[in-house]
């Protein structure tokens, strides 16, 4: 081993163990920035000692690439509005897959005939997965902007042809391995990745997107670890390893909380609606509309509240309302507490990111476990846009579609306050006899204009 | 030359059980600073892009010039944003003057 090969390979070891602290520095609040400049710092280390790398002879496309990138990646993260997390990260999934699905292919290219038979595989699966993110992501960004419907694209034979392509790219790639001058077998298994990719995320539906973005973080992880394979580079196993890790995790913890199983968000399509029940017209049931006097009213003569908030919050933009009309109760004396769900949002953690950007002190944000039972001892509930997480029918009705999914209690309460557009079926399209029962108020209408009428109404009459 | 890739693959495995033990201490406050911050960690694919991005093979350049792009924009980009994130959760409130204008505004 050269001096300089020890001097890199000792820069990657710090690099990864600077990583692994920089995941535990999340455990949390207070140690997490530290942690996440542990990570700064790693990552610096490790672009430094490959720069000095001896295969590198040239500089101008590297110097670039990262001119580009880092402008993009400022401007982005500078500009972006917290409520379009979950695009962002979607996007930055799709980043991170063509990334590695282009050095997959650029090092066929290059060294190709020449590989042993398992880095060549791990190439080929390098390129699949790579490029399979990349559109997957794509599609799922498409999905949370409305470009593409947020509802389930299914068609007959969809899952066999996506298991069959599967099986195909995984045959294609023993052939590239035997034959690695069939060149395009190899190209094939990245068309093969850029369509499945496409088509694995058009049968998912938007309130299950917390599992697919989770999935993906997973995918562009394994997709590092194989070039790390291909590769012979430690560091990047490593990373990827971490990232794969933390995107299985985090989906297995998203579908126990829909409680459902991997296979059925993947091959389910969930909220395919228009089933018996979707169509029964919702008219001929009555429901409390109340004006946000009633709503005020009700407020004023409560001693605790608790908020759910759910994806309406993030789609009209209402944390900064909700935070204020906390303040304005606890200003009475009121007891006030948030309520959040491990899938409430279209992302892992985004109704506490919405509610730390306004300002709510993190020790105010309840999880579904810790506050299940102060419902019964609170006199107000306030949904603002949830709607499955508070479906009683997880809890009754065997046949319900989320039947077996933890929900909150909220029917327990004293008196619940719904914030909704209107009385049309959330995104699933499961209907929530929660809306229909005696002790529920339903205030339709912008949640972010209600809460602010809400904040007047208790400053009026004291 | 079969001895690497078993060697690698006990570095996989080895780093999966590290990075799940260390992940599931993590709390569901955190979860989406914890994807946007793996998700710059696995940026990290930045240093085979740069190998591609600086070898003497003209297409190899050229791919390699993109996923530098790509790779850049999640590393300095998921830092960022992450770092933006986490500097937002607060035990206390701050003495918000938004609130106080918005007070004195309403009344």
């Amino acid at each position: 081993m050269t001096p300089a090969a020890i001097v890199l390979g000792l820069s990657y070891l710090v690099a990864a163990v600077l990583f692994i602290l920089c995941l535990r520095g999340l455990s949390g609040p207070q140690t997490a920035r530290r942690g996440l400049f542990l990570g700064e710092v790693g990552m610096l280390v490790a672009v430094i000692a490959t720069l000095l790398h001896r295969e590198i002879v040239t500089y101008e496309w590297i110097i670039a690439g990262l001119l580009i990138g880092s402008t993009i990646g400022v401007a982005i993260s500078a500009t972006i509005p917290m409520t379009k997390m979950p695009e962002r990260i979607a996007l930055s999934h799709s980043f991170g897959g063509l990334a590695t699905g282009l050095v997959g292919v650029a090092e066929f290219m290059r060294e190709g005939e020449h590989l042993p038979s398992f880095k060549l595989a791990a190439l080929g699966f390098e390129t699949f997965l790579g490029l399979l993110t990349f559109t997957g992501s794509i599609m799922a960004f498409g999905k949370l902007q409305g470009v593409i419907t947020g509802a389930p694209v299914t068609w007959k034979g969809q899952n066999v042809m996506n298991i069959t392509l599967f099986f195909g790219s995984l045959a294609a790639i023993g052939v590239v391995v035997m034959h690695p001058e069939m060149k395009a077998v190899f190209f094939g298994i990245g068309a093969v990745g850029l369509a499945l990719g496409v088509m694995a995320v058009l049968p998912i539906g938007g309130a299950d997107m917390p599992v697919v973005i989770s999935l993906l973080n997973s995918y562009a992880g394994l997709a590092a670890c194989a070039t790390g394979f291909a590769l012979g580079s430690q560091i990047l196993i490593i990373s990827g390893a971490l990232d794969g890790s933390s995107g299985l995790l985090l989906s297995l913890l998203m579908s126990k909380a829909m409680n459902r199983s991997f296979a059925n968000v993947l091959f389910g399509a969930f909220g395919t609606s228009l089933e018996p029940g979707a169509a029964t017209p919702q008219l001929a049931k009555a429901y409390n509309e109340a004006t946000v006097e009633d709503a005020g009213a009700v407020l004023k003569a409560s001693q605790s509240v608790i908020f759910v908030p759910g994806y309406g919050m993030a789609v009209s933009q209402a944390q900064h309302a909700v935070r204020d009309l906390a303040a304005a109760l606890e200003r009475r004396g009121v007891d006030v507490k948030h309520a959040i769900h491990p899938v409430a949002g279209r992302m892992p953690g985004h109704m506490n990111v919405l509610l730390a950007e306004a300002n709510v002190p993190y020790d105010k944000l309840f999880d579904l476990d810790d506050i299940n039972d102060d419902f019964a001892r609170t006199d107000a509930v306030i949904i603002v846009g949830a709607n499955d997480v508070v479906n009683p029918a997880a809890k009754t009705d065997p046949k319900s579609p989320i039947y077996g999914m933890p929900v909150f209690n909220v029917e327990q309460s004293r008196s619940v306050i719904v914030l909704k557009r209107s009385m049309n079926p959330g995104f699933s399209g499961v209907e929530n006899e929660l809306f229909f029962s005696p002790n529920t108020m339903m205030v339709l209408g912008d949640a972010k204009k209600t809460l602010l009428a809400m904040i007047a109404e208790l400053k009026e009459g004291h | 030359m079969s001895g690497e890739w078993i060697f690698n693959l006990y570095i996989f495995v080895l780093a999966t059980f590290v990075g799940y033990q260390v992940i599931s201490r993590v709390p569901p406050l955190l979860h989406t600073p914890l994807m946007s911050g793996t998700n710059a960690i696995s940026g990290i694919s930045l240093v085979a892009s740069l190998i591609a991005a600086g070898s003497d093979h003209r297409l190899s350049q050229i791919l390699g010039c993109i996923a530098v792009t790509c790779a850049t924009i999640n590393v300095v980009g998921g830092f960022l944003i992450t770092d933006r994130m986490l500097r937002m959760f607060r035990r206390k409130p701050e003495p918000a003057k938004g609130e106080k204008a918005l007070q004195e505004g309403k009344s």
